[in-house]
């Protein structure tokens, strides 16, 4: 029986073979970067019903992050203020501004501002404000520099390997707790030589089983 | 596959659980869920599903569509103006009471973000001690039921609250007199409500308030009456009481005050050392309760025979002298004078109780031999009664059929269903010219009454009520009412003057009124916060005896079969929509959701019925068709069947449950009846009982069938004394070989925990705590039967004796947490894994449902969601979970965590003192099954602490763990039980 295809097109199908292999794995590699936590996530910038900025009340005007996130130190939230909390200032400064008008109309109605939620963790996991603050573990750690953000925007990828990577070394971002608030604060020397200490002196041994996050 | 096979629509009947995978669906039925559980390993999909899906995978392949794989927006919502003392996420406690027929269980609310999630016992309460009943525990699913009644109707139609207080004051204008008004409560001890009763019938002199229980006549205080003169509560102190005899009285079972009796029970059953003396219980019963199962001596005799032997033993003890003893046989007359002569050894610290179902003749004999025995003012001791008379619903009944009943108003308790049989209360009801039923069902009274009102949940409205001693406990609200309920205080205080009230007015508005004006507020505030008025508690009474009222024991007719009534984990029917108490395994016999007839195995054998055969039951004119269920330890000649079934209308979860053996129930065999006669008919039901399913039993091999291990050990205390270690020492000796090994466990916290066999009485408690701390999703009667139940906690009862007349012993069994744990080295993706802390941890997000680690688990307690139990859940369902723990879905093995979201939570704290960082305090972690333990039998904490009390507990000589021969070395230890038997009584 004579041979329908030519000897010579072996090359070709094993070059179209290796293209498509090629292909495929480029093809999940790409997948596997783009829905990446780090470019999923990171750099998320919803808008808010209120164009609150934080440049300008944290950075600016010099507010301590503690004076809205009341829970951050006490609970696992640190929750966003009750319309009351805007009101303290804003019933006295821009009380006519338009800009401001859902807050005055929620603090008149008793209705809630809907805040676009930006760091989202998943139900499965756990975190807890309270346990990194009281230890000496800033908000910049986390957040970034929320004090330079007009917009709030997510810095960090906030995946599992990301959260484990300062598990398995805290040292980098510990700080004295009256600092932790204090966005653009740094130690006088090398910053994970700093941290050492404050892990001896505190005995900090952040969870690394499954448990720690996941209930 | 084809998808539109499986269409939702198809099936429109099954079951329904609102707590899981049918809610509100309305058309899935159970069997579809089976079917349709792996076809072609297929999820299952709405029709016009795949077409949606196709596109949100092309969407998904393409770089343009990567918005729509970040997850939703999601919002979050601040309040706009803060409550003092809230932290957003972090719950609060609020004391409050969980009223069980009428008596108060201290328990304390976990309130998550406004929603209550758990109850817990209330460490304040002197009753309650820190305990809680798995019916409290189960109470705070009933808040999200969807079934309860949203809205007033009038007749069939659907009205309002506006329309029926217009209609409620122009009733009130024409009272007069009050002659034709009735008013027929729950049997109650609210100081409030009963404060609004005098309140009324001052106002209607000629009204009359009635009430009824459909599980307590009321007979004990009804003695006292005969005996003393007055109407006083019989307080037991179980826990001064060296030997117990129980007269029918399932004292830490169906018992409305079974807290409080456990906890002082099980003070005196704790063994710490051998030497140390324990208890002796003695009982008397038809039916094997949870009681009898703790019992060292278990008499079994006909519910109607308990009246003659109370009687004898009054005799045998030297109480009295006019009868002559009769002798029933030679047993029990052995058993009578062992008993007796126990009791006079033991004279003023031995106690004499009679059960709720027994005549007020049995209660005032016990009250009799407690008294001859120098008990009353020791063990027994009597105060006030909680409860005030109240017309009978016989009586009341005789007057609506009479005609001379014009306004009946009903708070609560659903007496269409569960009055006697005989009375045909509901079409009674239906010839009131005006009728006012309050309460929480669209139920059987609810069809028959003029109007129906839906009545608030303990949880939504203020109350109060009292404890057996009468300390009383304020109930707070910890929802606004979900449905526009009211409350049973706001609409008997409506009948004054036709006004709407506000419970809160007229509750705290009663307690100030008690107390001097200037402590009002002070009192008040610290009652309501601490769960208990102080000073509310009334004082012994001391007694004068007049043995000549009681009755002489007149031989009772016992031809024939008995037919016993009894509660079930649904109470009286109350409960019956309740998904956790459906689902809970009864104690005795692990049936879930039906009821049976218990017959003894020798009655089974003359039937020639087997379990779930039906029999078919005739008493007088009544007959029914019942599954039976053949018990051991069951008296001969009786039958015990449970009611609370068969309800008609009651919701999606209760609806058609078992059979309503109520319809044998009449006002003169209320509690037992006798000359009932058995057959046996053609049917056969498939029951749900759980009893052999997870078994640690070995497999049979070629040549020689599997064995029970030695799983359950016990001994007598005289065994223990001689012999301290004989539970461990079931053990092999030899040093075993390590397969994993090389863990460094004898640093930081290593959890541990230690369950007292010999204090466990198999109540359920911790099951249903672990329902509702842990989000254990309900199954369903179909899935059970395929052994798919989700409760981590399994409740194992393990018989020991002849069939006819064993004894029992209770094993509640979590996850064993396994230092060298069989689950993990199975499990191909790490999902479980071990925590430096001792912990078998389990990261559902990572479990890919294998089921190997199950497989490969010698405890077998790992439990797999076989379906998205949750699936179908409303947003209201949804507010019963607990927050702190994950819900989890299709494909996922789960099982007993030790609470870690407890431990975690416990941890942060310590870290975060603001006094300093310091270790965890033995004690201050409670798993959720500890916490609510109404018998202390549960110890958990950090075993590498000395002090600690679990370390203790695992020092102690009868500790052994299960399945040592293995190598797993569990965290888990169990204590052996022991038991205290009679010398003389010993075979």
């Amino acid at each position: 029986m004579p041979q329908i295809f030519p000897k010579k097109l072996d090359f070709f199908t094993r070059l179209s073979g290796a293209v498509i292999i090629m292909a495929a794995m480029s093809g999940v590699g790409l997948a596997y970067y783009v829905f990446s936590p780090d470019v999923l996530e990171t750099g998320y910038t919803p808008v808010q019903p209120v164009p609150y900025s934080h440049k300008l009340h944290a950075g600016n005007l010099g507010m301590d992050c503690y004076y809205c996130h009341t829970t951050v130190e006490k609970a696992a939230h640190a929750a966003v203020p009750p319309t009351e909390t805007c009101m303290n200032c804003h019933s006295k400064v821009k009380e006519k501004s338009a800009l401001l008008a859902p807050i005055r109309e929620s603090y008149e109605t008793g209705k809630a501002v809907p805040w676009v939620n930006v760091h989202v963790l998943p139900d499965y996991v756990y975190f807890n404000h309270q346990s990194h603050v009281t230890v000496g573990v800033s908000c910049v750690s986390c957040h970034g520099r929320v004090d330079q953000m007009v917009e709030v925007k997510q810095v960090q990828p906030l995946n599992m390997a990301w959260c484990l990577e300062c598990h398995r070394n805290p040292a980098p971002n510990l700080r004295p707790v009256q600092y932790v608030t204090k966005l653009d604060w740094k130690p006088e020397g090398d910053p994970a030589e700093y941290g050492k200490q404050v892990i001896a002196a505190k005995g900090i041994n952040p969870p690394q089983n499954c448990s720690g996050c996941h209930r | 596959m084809d998808l539109i096979q499986i269409s939702p629509a198809q099936n429109a009947t099954g079951k329904k659980y609102w707590r899981s995978l049918n809610e509100l669906s309305g058309t899935r039925g159970f069997t579809d869920w089976v079917e349709n559980e792996f076809p072609g390993g297929s999820e299952i999909l709405d029709p016009g599903s795949r077409r949606t899906m196709l596109k949100l995978m092309a969407a998904s392949f393409g770089l343009a569509g990567l918005v729509a794989c970040r997850r939703p927006e999601m919002k979050i919502i601040p309040v706009s103006k803060s409550a003092e003392d809230v932290i957003p996420g972090k719950p609060a406690l609020y004391a409050s009471a969980f009223v069980n027929r009428g008596v108060a269980n201290g328990i304390q609310v976990e309130v998550h973000d406004g929603r209550p999630t758990k109850v817990e016992g209330n460490p304040m309460h002197p009753n309650s001690q820190g305990a809680a009943s798995a019916l409290a525990q189960a109470s705070v699913l009933s808040v999200y039921d969807p079934d309860r009644a949203r809205t007033v109707h009038e007749g069939a139609t659907a009205s309002n609250w506006a329309a029926f207080d217009k209609a409620a004051a122009s009733l009130v204008e024409g009272f007069g007199a009050g002659g034709g008004l009735r008013i027929l409560s729950e049997r109650t001890s609210s100081p409030t409500l009963l404060s609004v009763k005098g309140e009324l019938l001052k106002k209607y002199p000629e009204a009359k308030w009635a009430e009824y229980d459909s599980l307590d006549g009321g007979h004990a205080i009804a003695a006292a009456e005969m005996v003393f003169g007055q109407r006083l509560q019989p307080v037991y102190h179980f826990d001064k009481a060296d030997v117990i005899v129980s007269l029918d009285d399932d004292f830490m079972g169906e018992d409305a005050a079974s807290i409080e009796a456990t906890k002082q029970f099980s003070k005196k059953r704790k063994v710490s050392k051998p030497g140390e003396p324990m208890n002796r219980l003695y009982l008397v019963e038809s039916r094997f309760s949870i009681t009898g199962a703790m019992a060292d001596h278990r008499l079994r005799i006909k519910s109607g025979e308990v009246l003659q032997f109370a009687s004898d033993l009054a005799v045998e003890v030297g109480a009295k002298t006019a009868l002559k003893v009769l002798k029933p046989g030679d047993a029990t007359q052995k058993w009578l004078t062992a008993v007796a002569r126990d009791l006079k050894a033991n004279a003023g610290k031995c106690l004499v109780t009679a059960g709720p179902m027994q005549s007020a003749q049995v209660h005032a004999l016990a009250f009799l031999i407690n008294q001859s025995l120098g008990n009353i003012g020791s063990t027994l001791t009597f105060s006030k009664a909680i409860f005030e008379p109240a017309q009978s619903i016989g009586e009341l009944a005789k007057e609506m059929g009479a005609g001379t009943v014009k306004t009946l108003v009903i708070l609560g308790g659903n007496p269409a269903y569960t009055a006697p049989v005989d009375l045909g209360f509901g079409e009674l009801i239906a010839k009131v010219p005006a009728s006012i039923y309050l309460g929480a069902e669209m139920d059987e009274t609810a069809a028959v009454a003029k109007w129906h009102l839906p009545m608030a949940h303990a949880m939504e409205a203020w109350g109060d009520a009292r404890s057996t001693d009468g300390s009383a406990t304020v109930l707070q609200p910890q929802i606004a009412p979900l449905y526009d309920g009211r409350s049973a205080i706001e609409i008997a205080a409506q009948l004054l003057d036709g006004k709407a009230k506000k419970s809160f007015a007229v509750v705290q508005g009663y307690w100030k009124s008690v107390s001097s004006a200037a402590d009002a507020e002070r009192i008040w505030r610290k009652g309501v916060h601490d769960g208990v008025m102080p000073g509310s508690a009334y004082s012994e009474v001391k007694v004068a005896f007049n043995a000549k009222a009681i009755p002489e024991v007149a031989a009772a007719s016992l031809a024939g079969t008995e037919l016993v009534f009894l509660s079930s984990n649904l109470g009286d029917g109350r409960y019956a929509n309740n998904a956790w108490l459906q689902e809970v395994p009864e104690s005795m016999t692990k049936l879930t959701w039906d009821n049976v007839a218990h017959i003894s195995p020798k009655m089974a054998r003359e039937l020639k019925v087997e379990t779930g055969g039906l029999v078919k039951i005739t008493l007088g004119s009544r007959s029914l068709e019942i599954p039976a269920l053949v018990t051991p330890g069951q008296a001969e000649g009786s039958v015990a069947l449970q009611l609370g079934y068969g309800r008609t209308k009651v919701g999606r979860v209760g609806e058609g449950v078992g059979v309503n053996v109520g319809l044998l129930r009449t006002s003169e065999g209320w509690a037992f009846a006798q000359g009932a006669s058995l057959v046996a008919t053609s049917g056969s039901r498939e029951l749900a009982i759980t009893q052999e399913h997870h078994s640690m039993r070995e497999p049979d091999m070629p040549g020689r069938p599997g064995e029970l291990r030695p799983v359950v050990r016990e001994g007598s205390l005289e065994e223990y004394k001689k012999q301290p270690r004989f539970a461990p020492e079931v053990d092999h000796a030899e040093e075993m070989f390590d397969l994993q090994g090389g863990h460094d466990y004898s640093k930081g916290y290593q959890w541990g925990m230690a369950i007292d066999l010999n204090l466990c009485i198999g109540c359920n408690a911790c099951l249903v705590a672990c329902n509702a701390e842990n989000n254990i999703p309900v199954v369903g009667r179909d899935q059970i039967r395929r052994g798919r139940e989700m409760h981590w906690i399994r409740l194992d009862r393990y018989y020991t004796g002849t069939e006819e007349d064993p004894q029992a012993v209770m094993q509640p069994l979590n996850c064993q947490q396994c230092e060298a744990a069989p689950c993990e080295n199975v499990c191909p993706v790490a999902a479980t894994v071990h925590s430096p802390e001792g912990l078998n941890d389990m990261a559902y997000n990572r479990c890919v449902g294998t089921r190997y680690c199950a497989n490969n688990c010698p405890y077998k307690v790992r439990r797999f969601n076989y379906i998205d139990w949750h699936k179908n859940i409303t947003p209201v369902g949804e507010m019963v979970h607990n927050p702190d723990v994950t819900v989890r879905m299709r494909g996922v093995m789960e099982k007993c965590t030790y609470c870690v979201q407890r431990i975690q939570e416990k941890r942060i704290a310590a870290k975060a003192d603001p006094a300093g960082r310091r270790l965890i305090r033995d004690g201050e972690i409670l798993t959720a099954c500890q916490q609510t333990c109404p018998a202390d039998a549960i110890t958990f904490g950090n075993i590498n602490d000395p002090a600690s009390a679990v370390a203790k507990a695992k020092a102690e000589p009868r500790d052994y763990t299960l399945l040592k021969e293995i190598n797993t070395k569990p965290r888990t230890s169990f204590l052996a039980r022991l038991r205290n038997p009679n010398p003389e009584l010993k075979a």
